[in-house]
């Protein structure tokens, strides 16, 4: 058999199966091959079980009836296990869209004699499909079959054979199989190569002593799907949510509106404002007035009736009410007017994919046009750099899907200068870089703003001092006759320059 | 008091026929009890095995009285299923081969 990785090759492509499942059909280009079965790898505790019954449970909600066959825990248990997860099957169950065949041990002890077959289990899922008009049909898990019973080649054999009956019955049939390593074989008793064209691995690992669940598509036969490991997450209410992160494609087009900065001569030295669907990320050493650039982008916006939503990584909202107001921002006021959500968040709580997971539900339930993340920093800290990565991919394509103009802010690492691991790693995801510095100038310090990078837009490329004063931000002139003050090593031209009147900057500016 | 037993087969295959031969033989006073067998062919009643939560075929439940045991496999080896199935034997027990 010939195959296809993609829908150019040469053969038509295999029908897919949406799962319903919120990322896989992402990563699956579009579900699982229908009527075929595949095979679901993972070590215990990977997710296998609540991944099989998520595939019934996605195809009841759309009206796919589904049958579950359990050999190792019992249908009431399962049942059980369930229900925490939101999922009333016994309900299903009666409704005929559910039903199970149960496999989980026999009480009894049972003895063998001699060769057999599956014949009896075939016969009842065969019963079971054609009774309920299943379409879904999840297998977990085959191991527990092969543990108890003698003869894997036979075991293999009798479950290539279901696997051709369901087929020939139009099901479409996810398998479950255990994995004694993540990344060792694919399964014990080497049943991919038996059952399935199709392979799922799910991982749990440890990476820097946190959890990571990922799941990969192995292989599609003549089908495509994306590569790679994918982060999942398994939440309640919704089962098994994967990020289909990097799958996201970065090629949305890109909006000529501008909003603004809510500091008008930045919003001039941006040639207008940010775009509305750009990704910004602000720079500086702390206390060089990050949070009140922040606050002049959500003041600014709700003044224009943009909603936004503002995630607090560091400062807790009171202290964000707080420092809002001392320059006259009421927060609070715009939040009980419904165009502002503060939503505080706590980096350590939880792995960076259920963090970004829940902003995509606030984002997708509040519908802001802006959105900020103060600071990455934080997140920074408590996670890998792979990880952290994904995440901001993950971050600024949900954001551009959704034409939002998002701020990210990022902690230098020292007072006068250089660039954090942040921005070494998502200044290429941005499109516009703001940096805050502190200037030292004759023993003084003083602060430099600089719009470092503007995706489609001339913008100024000079280092504007600023002040900050009880009403926010004021941006005044260029520096001049300094030089350094982005590496930190700040050198001066004749001190005279320096008394020279503002406004005589250069008109003509350098892009 | 008659031992009531079932065995559950799927068509007619080498297995099924095997195991059917030996339930004959222990019907047909092959051990020192009273038996009785009922087969049951899991491709017309599937509603059976469902019931007794049989997945492999030939399976032979031994029902009651006593507790309830469970051999599955075609059945080949007389002697090992009188055992299996806690049945006394009724003197020597000639073992049919299987394939």
């Amino acid at each position: 058999m010939t195959e296809t990785t993609g829908a150019n090759g040469a053969l038509k492509p295999f029908t897919k199966l949406a799962t319903g499942i919120e990322g896989l059909d992402v990563i699956a280009e579009g579900g699982l091959p229908a009527g075929r079965t595949t095979l679901v790898g993972g070590t215990a505790g990977s997710g296998k079980t609540i991944f099989a019954a998520q595939f019934l449970a996605e195809g009841i909600r759309i009206g796919e009836k589904g049958v579950f066959i359990t050999f190792e825990e019992s249908p009431a248990e399962l049942s059980r296990n369930l229900m925490t997860l939101g999922w009333d099957v016994p309900a299903w169950e009666a409704a005929g869209a559910w039903t199970y065949v149960d496999g989980s041990p026999d009480e009894e002890a049972t003895d063998v004699v001699g060769d057999f077959d599956l014949g009896a289990l075939l016969a009842r899922i065969t019963r079971a499909v054609k009774k309920s008009g299943a379409t879904r049909v999840s297998i977990d898990s085959v191991n527990a079959l092969f543990s108890r019973l003698p003869n894997p080649e036979k075991l293999r054999g009798e479950l290539y054979r279901i696997s051709r009956a369901l087929r020939q019955l139009g099901a479409t049939t996810l398998v479950t199989a255990e994995r004694l390593d993540d990344y060792g074989e694919v399964s014990r008793y080497g049943i991919e190569e038996f059952v399935a064209d199709n392979v799922i691995l799910l991982r749990n690992t440890l990476q820097d002593e946190r959890r990571r669940r990922t799941v990969e598509i192995l292989k599609f036969r003549g089908t495509a799907h994306q590569r790679g490991e994918f982060p999942f997450t398994i939440a309640s209410e919704k089962g098994v949510v994967v990020l289909p992160l990097s799958a996201m494609k970065l090629t949305q087009r890109s909006s000529t509106t501008r909003v603004t900065s809510g500091i008008p001569r930045l919003d001039e030295m941006l040639g207008g404002g940010y775009f509305r669907d750009s990704i910004i990320l602000l720079s500086g050493a702390t206390g060089t007035g990050k949070t009140l650039t922040v606050t002049h982008f959500v003041a600014g916006g709700v003044a224009q009736g943009d909603r936004c939503i503002l995630f607090a990584f560091e400062e807790s909202r009171e202290q964000l009410m707080r420092n809002a107001k001392s320059w006259g921002h009421d927060f609070d006021e715009m939040e009980r007017g419904g165009l502002l959500r503060i939503i505080p968040v706590y980096p350590h709580a939880m792995p960076l994919e259920d963090h970004l997971l829940r902003m995509r539900w606030a984002i997708e339930e509040f519908k802001p046009r802006r959105v900020v993340v103060d600071s990455l920093s934080a997140l920074e800290r408590v996670t890998a750099l792979r990880s952290f990565r994904e995440f901001m991919l993950g971050l600024t394509s949900l954001l551009k899907h959704r034409e939002i103009a998002g701020m990210v802010t990022s902690t230098a690492p020292s007072i006068l200068g250089g660039h954090s691991i942040t921005e070494k790693h998502i200044s290429t995801l941005t499109d516009t870089i703001l940096l805050l510095r502190y200037v030292e100038i004759n023993g003084e310090l003083r602060r430099g703003l600089l719009v470092l990078k503007m995706r489609g837009s001339r913008h100024d490329t000079t280092i504007r001092e600023y002040t900050i004063e009880a009403d926010g931000m004021h941006v005044g002139e260029p520096f001049r006759n300094t030089s350094g003050i982005l590496s930190g090593n700040i050198t001066h031209g004749r001190a005279e320059d320096e008394e020279e009147a503002p406004g005589e900057g250069p008109q003509v500016q350098v892009e | 008091m008659t031992v009531r037993l079932v065995l559950y087969v799927a068509g007619d295959t080498p297995r099924s026929r095997s195991a059917r031969a030996t339930v004959a033989w222990l019907a047909d006073g092959g051990v020192g009890e009273r038996v009785e067998v009922a087969v049951v062919d899991v491709i017309d009643q599937p509603e059976r095995a469902e019931t007794d939560r049989v997945l492999l075929t030939p399976t032979l439940l031994r029902q009651g009285p006593g507790s309830a045991r469970r051999v599955v496999g075609d059945l080949g080896d007389r002697a090992r299923v009188a055992e299996a199935l806690g049945l006394l034997a009724a003197g020597p027990t000639p073992t049919e081969p299987t394939r």
